[in-house]
């Protein structure tokens, strides 16, 4: 026999043997994957890149099944294959994409002063190590950026006040920052969020005032002002209850530190009409002294005091007020 | 040449380091020796994929290619061979032992049909060992593949925090490191070792 068809023989019957025994074995140990693991498995990439945080997307794939883990952890599936999970998982999808990175941090540069010089490199989980940074609040954003390098879009940058900004446009709500980031300071918020507290320092009242000037000092005031009770002090700082709150945005103008954000860009002021009767009711409730008047006569809104959180609207027994220039309402269901 | 099993060993396992000295198994080296836990599964997997495939392949060139004296083929054969192995390992460790598949994970399939795995095999034949001896070559190789990428990771950890210019950031400045440990690793060639 010529070496030609012994060599063809041996390694096509090699290969033949094999891959019968492959296909056999296969069958024979196959692990009972849930038809749903299967099916996940199908829709995510394939390309095991570890994304996710798994080793790969079988591995994912079983997590989701069951640890019922978040579907919208692979990042270059993208929305088609978020889609695609939902359909299969049965989730709402609005409830996961809508989200956004936001730093509940407000004590940049400006406004909260340096412990020591710190002249070492510029990453902030090396600045962390030192003492956990040279910023004097311990527990506040270091600022040197790391966030805004680890951003796979290109959403967050640093500015001046060496604090990162995340633009709403780009932010896709993946997580990494908040990940990476050695202070916790960076939070995943609903993107239908307009109001949250930018501070995080466990402090008691002085020890914040001698080093931030915008950080929270348990001064209550923001608990009592909340109409629809959504505040709670937890420890020194409120915690914000985000089924109760409205966004009327009452804390963010209460606050005397300024520690709460507000991301709405405009918002609406009230306008009092002429079937006003004078009752009174809206003087009562509105918290900025912004509606003047005499008893039984039409009121009048003071726009520059105005900060238009609807309570006037809401307690008006004749429908009188209405709230003009609502940009801030169209942006929250931007 | 020698057939001391304990030089044969620390010949595999620093001398002829196979990734440092004979420049193998470069792709997982600075693939996955960004961070500790990924070198370490990677190494395992290593260890793993080695051993049993020096062994397949050893008794399959002894008896089946030498005695039809198709020498020649035995690159597409043991391919073949390994690419099979490593499938049927993961499916069987898949069933049998699942905390040891979660923990090599994606790196078992990934390992198939590396350079590293392949030279070992071939390595193992060309310097003639007995399948002792070639058990033993593997084994070092396969440490010295572990003990490199484990030490090379935690040089990159380091570099994630390393001050260094835009250009250099990533794979530039990890090809730059890893040329001077390798740098270090030839001061071993004067002790002794295999031939190249």
């Amino acid at each position: 026999m010529s070496v030609f068809f012994k060599s063809i023989i041996t390694l096509g019957g090699l290969g033949l043997c094999l891959g019968v025994a492959l296909a056999f074995i296969f069958k024979k140990l196959a692990v009972a994957g849930s038809e749903l693991e299967k099916q996940i498995k199908a829709a995510l990439p394939g390309s095991n890149c570890g994304a996710c945080g798994f080793p790969g997307c079988a591995v994912y794939a079983e997590k989701i099944v069951k640890e019922n883990l978040p579907i919208n952890k692979c990042l270059p599936g993208g929305k088609e294959v978020l889609e695609k999970l939902g359909k299969i998982m049965g989730k709402d999808l609005d409830a996961l994409e809508h989200k956004i990175a936001a730093l509940i941090c407000r004590g940049g540069k400006d406004e909260c002063r340096e412990r020591f010089i710190y002249d070492g490199g510029t990453d902030c989980r090396q600045a962390y190590l030192m003492h956990g940074g040279n910023k004097s609040c311990v527990f506040g954003c270091v600022g040197l950026g790391h966030c805004a390098s680890v951003c796979p879009f290109g959403a967050i940058k640093m500015n001046k006040n060496r604090q990162p900004v995340i633009n709403d446009k780009k932010c896709t709500a993946c997580g990494i920052c908040v990940k990476q980031c050695p202070k916790d300071v960076l939070v995943l918020i609903p993107r239908t969020k307009l109001v949250y507290l930018a501070c995080v320092s466990q402090d008691k009242g002085k020890a914040v005032k001698d080093v931030c000037t915008v950080g929270c000092f348990t001064c209550n005031i923001c608990i009592r002002a909340c109409p629809y009770n959504a505040l709670t002090m937890k420890g020194n700082l409120p915690v914000m209850d985000f089924n109760k709150c409205t966004d009327c945005g009452i804390c963010v103008h209460r606050c005397p530190t300024d520690s709460y954000l507000d991301r709405a860009k405009a918002r609406p002021y009230a306008f009092i009409s002429s079937a006003c009767t004078g009752c009174g009711e809206c003087v009562k409730v509105c918290q900025f002294k912004a509606i003047e008047g005499s008893p039984e006569q039409r009121h009048k809104g003071i726009i520059a005091k105005c900060i238009g959180c609807g309570e006037c609207f809401n307690a008006c027994p004749v429908r009188a007020i209405t709230m003009a220039g609502a940009l801030g309402h169209q942006t929250r269901t931007a | 040449m020698t057939t001391n099993p304990l030089l044969i060993f620390i010949a595999a396992f620093i001398v002829n380091n196979i990734i440092l000295i004979r420049y193998l198994g470069l792709c997982p080296f600075f693939g996955v020796s960004t961070t500790l836990t990924t070198a370490f599964g990677m190494s395992t997997a290593c260890l793993f994929v080695m051993l049993i495939a020096t062994w397949v392949t050893w008794t399959i060139y002894h008896f089946l290619l030498l005695p039809l004296d198709l020498i020649f083929l035995r690159t597409a054969v043991f391919i073949l061979i390994i690419a099979t192995l490593v499938q049927f390992v993961e499916i069987f460790l898949k069933k049998n032992f699942k905390a040891l598949y979660s923990a090599m994970g994606i790196y078992l399939p990934l390992i198939t049909t590396n350079c590293a795995i392949l030279a070992v095999t071939f390595l193992a034949i060309d310097y003639r060992f007995s399948l002792i001896l070639a058990t033993i070559f593997a084994l070092g190789n396969a440490l010295g593949f572990g003990l490199v990428i484990v030490l090379f990771s935690a040089i990159r950890e380091r570099l994630e925090f390393a001050p260094l210019s835009r250009s250099f950031k990533g794979y530039p400045i990890a090809f730059i490191a890893a040329s001077l440990v390798a740098l270090a690793f030839l001061g071993f060639i004067g002790l002794f070792g295999l031939p190249l």
